[in-house]
């Protein structure tokens, strides 16, 4: 489903990624660690095609479409999601309205009318109540005010309405709470089916918990420096990151 | 057929005060009023580009019109035709006007328990004498130009007097049509509105151009706000592009009292606003809010003034702009906070976004504090749109360009919350959205 290839991206400049190489299939979740600063954050804006990064080498394609020339709309309308680290506050566009826009957006892209007011209002009752959202919180505006928690279950939320192919969550986890981290993950797993992928981009463990991956990677100052199976993940919380920095040293 | 050289429009507004003189009662106190105030506005003329205060606005074109001071004969509009001007979802008193003269076809005016109906009665009726000597002229400037230029032609518009402790059962419109019957057109409306102690009442006014013709408005507005009265005021500014207003409004609050006014400008092509707050009283709540969307060469100059005379009082004021084209704003927002004023709480916020490189604005707050014991904030931006929100909202598959407009409204939108009449409220967005080109497919 998406394939990167040796892909180098800066930003002004400086080089952030320097020679990614990942596969992920149909069906697959994949897990991203590593300490700060390694460039998890970047590879998930390069592949949700923030105009700021530039690819300087390699690529990133969907499906076999390489995507460098498509703008971040259009590959959300082929089926690309990413959960924001840090959700941008829009004071003024409340989340129900910020909602019925992204979906009929992309449903128009793909030549298809506005979704039916009632079916809009119902599809935002049931995945409000999958994460367990309160229906106030919906007419508030988008992300302004929330906690740090609730702009995750929001992000979570949003990635339930949009039904995306390909899903990547950017430390999703932080700011949670043990019930909230449940709720999310419960949410997340709805998601999961043969023909969807996720990435989960996180510090901990404890998230892959309950969104068990399939692979995981260890980033490094720009490249992926280690994969494994989910035990790596294990072995990352107890042994820190320090090994891994040393053995790629070595 | 005689030819006369073409008069500049202050002389020809000089002689038409001679004109003017002969319909109206000169042994009136009010006539006194009118013959200091042509004096006034005859020593001084229009203001010029020299004087820091018209810095950044001319009115030298306007000058060059030959602007008629007196329409020449009475039009009539069919109320089908003008009534999308109307705030018609909801019932409302309406004070309308059709180039300057009264429509009693089109008004709704009262006199139960309150008075909604015409300075013109007002300043003629023995009955209203009292009121006019306490109020008229009290509280707008005997000293600017074109606030004296109004005073002296002073003699219709809306009067509004809503007694101790009374409401009106709805709120107010007042608006003014242009039909182009004349070739250019001058007009000078003249609003009192007195709204006594724990009493309320909420005003909607407009102008509104129905030709390409020329029109140039000199409106004074005074407004009087009792010991805890509530005052809400809607000034909707979506005049024709050839229409200028020069908009004066004078408030003077009491004790407790509350005013808000709040200005939507997105049409016309010169629109001034002086919009001068005087807090006579303890905790005194003045809000001063709005949204100003430009394009084409459109000029929109907010001048507003906020002065703190007592202890314990605030005042808000928050202006939004969004300019494209070769479109000019200005906002110059003075704040006084006099030595006794202390506990004054004056907050100011001017936020703009500029949408072209030819779009220009100038924003300036000033602050005259004396008192030591205030919270004052200000602030002014000048921006282009968040660039990490636009990506946001482009992530969710939203288009860039509907994104931009979608982030604007946002913008503009926050400006709203404080508009008390829901169906105004829904209108006003409406109309914001429709200016930046966004799909209103959801409930505002
Ligand atoms: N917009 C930017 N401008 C300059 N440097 C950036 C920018 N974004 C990220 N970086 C730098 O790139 C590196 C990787 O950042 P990031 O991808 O956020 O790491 P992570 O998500 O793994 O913590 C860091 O050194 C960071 O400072
Ligand atoms: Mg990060």
């Amino acid at each position: 489903m998406l394939e990167i290839k040796n892909l180098h991206a800066s930003v002004e400049d400086k080089k952030i990624l320097k020679g990614i190489n990942l596969e992920v299939k149909p069906g697959e979740v994949h897990a991203i660690m590593g300490p700060n600063g390694s460039g998890k954050s970047t590879l998930a804006s390069v592949i949700a095609g923030k105009e700021e990064f530039e690819i300087k080498k390699g690529s990133v394609s969907l499906e076999g479409e390489d995507l460098e020339e498509l703008a971040p709309e259009e590959r959300a309308h082929k089926g690309i999601f990413l959960s924001f680290q840090y959700p941008v506050e829009i004071p003024g566009v409340t989340v129900t309205n910020f909602m019925k826009t992204a979906i009929n957006e992309s449903r128009k892209a793909r030549g298809l009318e506005d979704m039916p007011a009632n079916q809009m209002l119902k599809l935002i009752r049931e995945k409000s109540e999958l994460l367990e959202i309160d229906r106030k919180f919906l007419s508030r505006s988008l992300n302004e005010g929330f906690s740090g928690g609730e702009k995750k279950r929001n992000e979570i939320f949003q990635m339930a309405m949009m039904e995306p192919k390909l899903a990547i969550l950017d430390e999703t986890d932080s700011g949670l709470d043990i019930d909230a981290l449940r709720i999310v993950a419960n949410g997340v797993n709805k998601l999961r089916g043969k023909d969807n992928a996720i990435i989960v981009i996180t510090h901990y463990q404890r998230l892959l918990e309950y969104i068990v991956p399939d692979f995981v990677h260890v980033l490094h100052d720009g490249k992926i420096v280690k994969s494994g199976s989910k035990e790596l993940a294990l072995e990352l919380e107890e042994k820190g990151y320090d090994w891994i920095k040393q053995e790629t040293v070595v | 057929m005689t030819t006369r050289k073409k008069m500049d429009l202050k002389d020809k507004l000089l002689s038409s005060f001679i004109a003017f003189e002969n319909n109206v009662d000169l042994d009136h106190p009010v006539h006194e009023v009118r013959s200091e105030a042509i004096k006034n506005f005859e020593t001084k003329g229009f203001p010029s580009k020299k004087e820091e205060a018209w810095k950044y606005t001319s009115l030298n074109n306007l000058q060059k019109v030959d602007f008629s001071i007196f329409p020449k004969q009475e039009a009539a509009l069919d109320y089908k035709e003008i009534k999308k001007y109307f705030l018609h979802e909801i019932d409302t008193y309406k004070i309308v006007f059709i180039d300057g003269v009264y429509s009693s076809y089109l008004s709704e005016t009262t006199h139960d328990g309150v008075d909604v109906c015409l300075l013109s009665a007002a300043l003629t009726k023995p009955q209203y004498k009292q009121i006019i000597d306490v109020y008229f002229n009290k509280v707008a400037s005997k000293d600017e130009s074109l606030t004296t230029l109004n005073t002296a032609f002073s003699r219709e518009g809306a009067y509004i007097y809503i007694p101790k402790n009374k409401a009106p059962r709805k709120p107010v419109q007042i608006i003014h049509f242009a039909t182009g019957n004349e070739a250019a057109l001058m007009l000078q409306p003249r609003n009192l509105i007195i709204v006594e102690e724990n009493a309320e009442v909420q005003v909607i006014e407009r102008h509104q151009s129905l030709t390409t013709n020329e029109v140039f408005t000199n409106s004074v507005t005074e407004i009087f706000a009792g010991k805890d009265a509530h005052v809400d005021y809607y000034k909707m500014q979506n005049d024709a592009k050839t229409a200028s207003l020069i908009d004066n409004t004078y408030i003077a609050q009491k004790d407790k009292s509350v005013v808000r006014v709040h200005t939507f400008s997105f049409g016309g092509k010169l629109t001034r606003n002086n919009l001068n707050f005087y807090q006579n009283g303890e905790r005194i709540d003045s809000t001063l809010k709005g949204v100003t969307i430009l394009g084409e060469k459109q000029h929109v100059d907010h001048h507003t003034l906020v002065h703190h005379a007592q202890p314990n009082c605030e005042s808000h004021q928050d202006y939004k702009g969004i300019f494209g084209e070769k479109s000019t704003g200005v906002f110059n927002g003075k704040i006084i906070v006099d030595q006794i004023a202390q506990k004054t709480n004056a907050f100011q916020q001017n936020n703009n976004i500029l949408l072209s490189d030819k779009a220009t604005i100038n924003t300036k707050p000033q602050l005259e504090i004396f008192a030591d014991d205030v919270k004052c904030s200000h602030g002014c931006t000048i921006g282009q749109l968040d660039e990490d929100a636009l990506f946001y909202l482009q992530s969710r598959g939203i288009p860039k360009k509907e994104a931009t407009a979608l982030l604007m409204y946002a913008f503009a939108n926050n400006v709203l919350e404080s508009v008390r009449i829901p169906e105004l409220k829904t209108r006003i967005n409406k109309i914001i959205a429709n200016t930046l080109g966004v799909r209103v497919g959801f409930d505002l």
